[in-house]
């Protein structure tokens, strides 16, 4: 193949060019189809939220719901407050999972309208509170904000 | 008083920091090389500076000094010495200063061994490093300063954060910011090319060593970071896809494409402005790593309460350098002469297509973690993007670039014979393709691209050692013969092979255990027994016992195998009541083909114990390949050839001039 410099040079650029669209494709494919929507228990009674549709449900676990059931099912509530949805999880919780403190669990509401998770979010740090969480707080003029502490 | 030392030696360390950026270019303005110079003693003695900082803080933490705010929010006199010494970047400030330090030490380090740099390339490099180092102390002392004190001082500190309390965690952090920090050598040397305006394949030369020691590095520390992970927070995961995690695989893929694109500017001197971008890039990725962390503006499985004053700060120092090096890039690497070009099949060809794949995996990471931010940013919904996203993407375009990971060492340079490559690697391929069915076989379900990606790792590895065979002439000379030849390969073309080989030994770890591993969720009670993976595991008991700084419940487990006693794992709950915090120990059983892994969590009225176990088959594969990666790198970096200031400068310096 006889090609000249700048021929060679725009060979190499238009493969360049061609996998970062293949790729842009991909992941613009991908974004379509893999986003998961952040709701508090408010947000999923006003948008009528279809069952089996998967997003996070975050907010505060609700004192007194948690329930402890056969092979490892906990049943409790996710409340911001206002409104409360209720959660049934198979597995073990996060250790720093406690009654009022921030949570986000992940999965779709069943047809009764209880909301299945498959993953309960953990974190690291007693204090830490997720940023979705601490905002929806504010907005319900719940948020206890000098709670968080100077720590790395 | 040594505390009071340390915080004067930090103030002292900005000081020689800012004389340090300023100096030599003050030199260069007025033609004064003894101005320019002063740049080598200014990064030995900040050095210096910053290690008697650094050390100041670990003597107060060893001494458990909670007059110092920092120590008493962060320690406590009952915690183990190694804890306590681990705490000092347990913590945002402490470790910011470990990122500091490690900063000096690559400048101290370019000072010291780099006699054989030219005088102004060498000035150069030490300001621009010395330029960050000011950004970052002045970061240090006026938002995140460890050394502040508070008087009454409290009797007793707070504690680390148990799950830290680790000793993989305890190593994680220095290595990976070794990895970050070692790209601001890559960056500081493409700046100092671009000001300079000129470039080379010395340049490479001396750039190659510094990236590769910084990207085995933050191999090692991000292996560590998942093993920690793993056996640590009792998820039964090594990887999440979560920002933290992404944050330092960004600079790691971006970081391997510049080691290899180094390696064409060296050989060929061809892909020099492509080299230059990526060195800008990689090094800006760590400090978006360091910002994501800092910051915590992302929700992440791995964050810690933080402050965000401090995320603006670390923002506005990420949009300066990276801007400021893209700016001084767009205006200047035009001025930089074109490399030469080559033809598409050959060693480049290979490396340019292991560039091209890199950068846009790299991409795609790039997107999926910060997508949350632009989408809440244009239209005020929080949404996350989850693993469901990274396997849809850069699961496809690995498979490409390991399919053509065992051809790059096999091609020659310029002009490479692709029929003879394949010929080399035939065996690699039937065993590939026979792994392929043998995974097919094995598994009724799994996802077709989890078998394919068997079949590359078991490609990668083989191909690997092919390549070493083929270069000794395994079985087509004499067995003495033979070790001959291995005795007297170059190292890096040994630590090439022993990098793919564990490349491939990650490869077949990451995809045995997402493909097969089992799970088994359940209460049990006392007595009660559960098959999984062939392994039986019979609940025993919980009895309370007391560890050096915790309370923990721990639950046995007796583990069987064909009706043989296996071991005892003892999954336990932590309680530390210092910190009020409660920790899950999983109770691990290991063995070549797999883990068992077991967690126990609460106990039901009725006295049943809720658990979950696991069995990951070749899990171990994925940390031991990591291992190999940095064996590799190490290999290569002990290559003579590689060695700066090695005799092969010679042979090119009459080059050199006519750039």
């Amino acid at each position: 193949m006889a090609l000249g410099r700048k021929g060679k040079r725009s060979v190499v650029i238009g493969i360049g060019l061609a996998g970062l669209a293949l790729a842009i494709g991909l992941v613009l494919y991908a974004l379509n189809d893999t986003i998961v929507f952040f709701y508090t228990p408010s947000d999923v009674a006003e948008k009528s939220i279809q069952p089996g549709q998967r997003f996070r449900l975050g907010g505060l676990v609700e004192k007194g719901s948690i329930a402890k059931g056969a092979d490892a099912k906990v049943g409790f509530a996710i409340t911001d407050t206002d409104k409360s949805i209720k959660v049934t999880y198979q597995g073990i919780l996060p250790d720093l999972f406690r009654e009022g403190e921030g949570v986000i669990a992940e999965g779709r509401l069943d047809d009764s309208g209880m909301f299945v998770a498959d993953s309960v979010l953990a974190k690291h740090d007693e204090t830490y509170m997720p940023p979705e969480v601490a905002e929806a707080l504010k907005e319900k003029g719940v948020w206890r904000g000098d709670e968080k502490s100077g720590g790395s | 008083m040594i505390v009071e030392l340390g915080h004067y030696a930090l103030v002292l360390a900005f000081a020689v920091a800012c004389l340090q950026m300023l100096m030599p270019m003050a030199g260069a303005i007025r033609g004064d090389q003894a101005m320019r110079q002063v740049a080598s003693t200014a990064a030995v003695v900040q050095l210096a500076l910053i290690g008697v900082a650094f050390f100041a803080l670990m003597y107060a933490y060893i001494v458990s000094d909670f007059s110092v705010i920092n120590v008493s929010q962060n320690s406590h006199a009952a915690k183990p010495l190694i804890y306590r010494v681990s705490g000092v970047w347990g913590n945002h400030e402490g470790s910011m200063l470990l990122w500091v330090l490690m900063l000096a030490l690559f400048g101290a380090a370019v000072a010291l061994f780099g006699r054989n740099l030219p005088a102004s390339l060498k000035a150069t490099v030490l300001a621009v490093q010395a330029s960050i180092a000011v950004a970052f102390l002045l970061f240090i002392l006026t938002t995140s300063n460890p050394f502040l004190r508070q008087d009454p001082a409290p009797i007793e500190g707070l504690g680390l954060n148990p799950i830290l309390q680790d000793p993989a965690l305890a190593f994680h952090p220095p290595f990976l910011y070794a990895g970050y920090v070692g790209f601001s050598m890559a960056f500081s040397f493409a700046m100092a090319a671009l000001i300079e305006g000129r470039i080379d394949s010395a340049w490479a030369r001396w750039v190659r060593p510094w990236t590769l020691a910084a990207w085995m590095c933050l191999t090692l520390g991000i292996a560590m970071g998942s093993w920690w992970a793993y056996y640590e927070l009792g998820w039964g995961g090594w990887w999440f896809w979560d920002p933290v995690e992404n944050a330092s695989f960004m600079p790691w893929l971006a970081g391997t494409a510049l080691l290899h694109s180094a390696l064409v500017m060296e050989k060929r001197e061809a892909l020099k402005i492509w080299t230059i971008l990526l060195a800008i890039l990689t090094f800006s990725l760590s400090l978006l790593g360091t910002f994501l962390v800092r910051s915590g503006i992302l929700t992440s499985v791995h964050a810690f309460a933080v402050d965000p004053e401090r995320g603006t700060f670390v923002l506005a120092i990420m949009g300066f350098f990276t801007g400021g090096g893209l700016a001084l890039f767009s205006w200047r690497a035009a001025m930089l002469r074109q490399g030469g070009l080559f033809q598409p099949i050959s060693r480049e060809g290979a490396l340019v297509l292991n560039n091209l794949l890199l950068a846009v995996s790299c991409f795609a990471v790039f997107v999926g973690t910060l997508y949350p931010l632009f989408y809440e940013f244009l239209s005020g919904a929080k949404i996350s993007v989850g693993p469901p996203f990274f396997n849809l993407t850069f699961g496809p375009l690995m498979v490409p670039l390991l399919l053509a990971v065992p051809f790059g060492p096999m091609l020659a340079w310029k002009r490479g014979d692709l029929y003879g490559a394949a010929q080399r690697l035939y065996v690699a391929a039937g065993l590939a393709v026979l792994a392929l069915i043998g995974a097919l076989a094995l598994s009724s379900k799994g996802p077709s691209i989890a078998l394919i990606g068997f079949g590359l790792g078991v490609w990668i590895v083989v191909g690997a050692l092919s390549d070493i065979a083929a270069r000794i002439k395994l079985f087509s000379v004499s067995g003495t013969e033979s070790l001959r030849r291995l005795a007297g390969l170059p190292r890096s073309a040994m630590g090439t092979s022993v990098a793919h080989f564990g490349l491939g030994v990650t490869v077949l770890g990451i995809i045995a255990t997402s493909a097969w591993q089992s799970e088994r969720i359940l209460s049990m009670k006392p007595g009660e027994r559960v098959e999984i993976a062939g392994y039986g595991v019979l609940y025993e008991g919980v009895a309370p016992r007391q560890g050096p700084n915790y309370r923990e419940e721990v639950a046995s487990v007796t583990v069987e195998r064909n009706g043989a006693v296996v071991t005892r794992l003892e999954p336990a709950q932590r309680t530390y009541p210092v910190e009020r915090q409660t920790t899950t120990e999983s109770g691990i059983l290991n063995s070549i083909w797999g883990d068992l892994y077991v967690v126990s969590g609460d106990r039901a009225a009725d006295g049943s114990q809720s658990f979950r176990i696991y069995f990951n088959p070749l899990v171990r594969l994925i940390w031991i390949g990591a291992v190999f990666m940095f064996v590799g790198g190490a290999l290569s970096l002990s290559d003579r050839r590689l060695r700066i200031g090695a005799p092969a400068r010679a042979r090119h310096a009459s080059a050199v001039p006519a750039e």
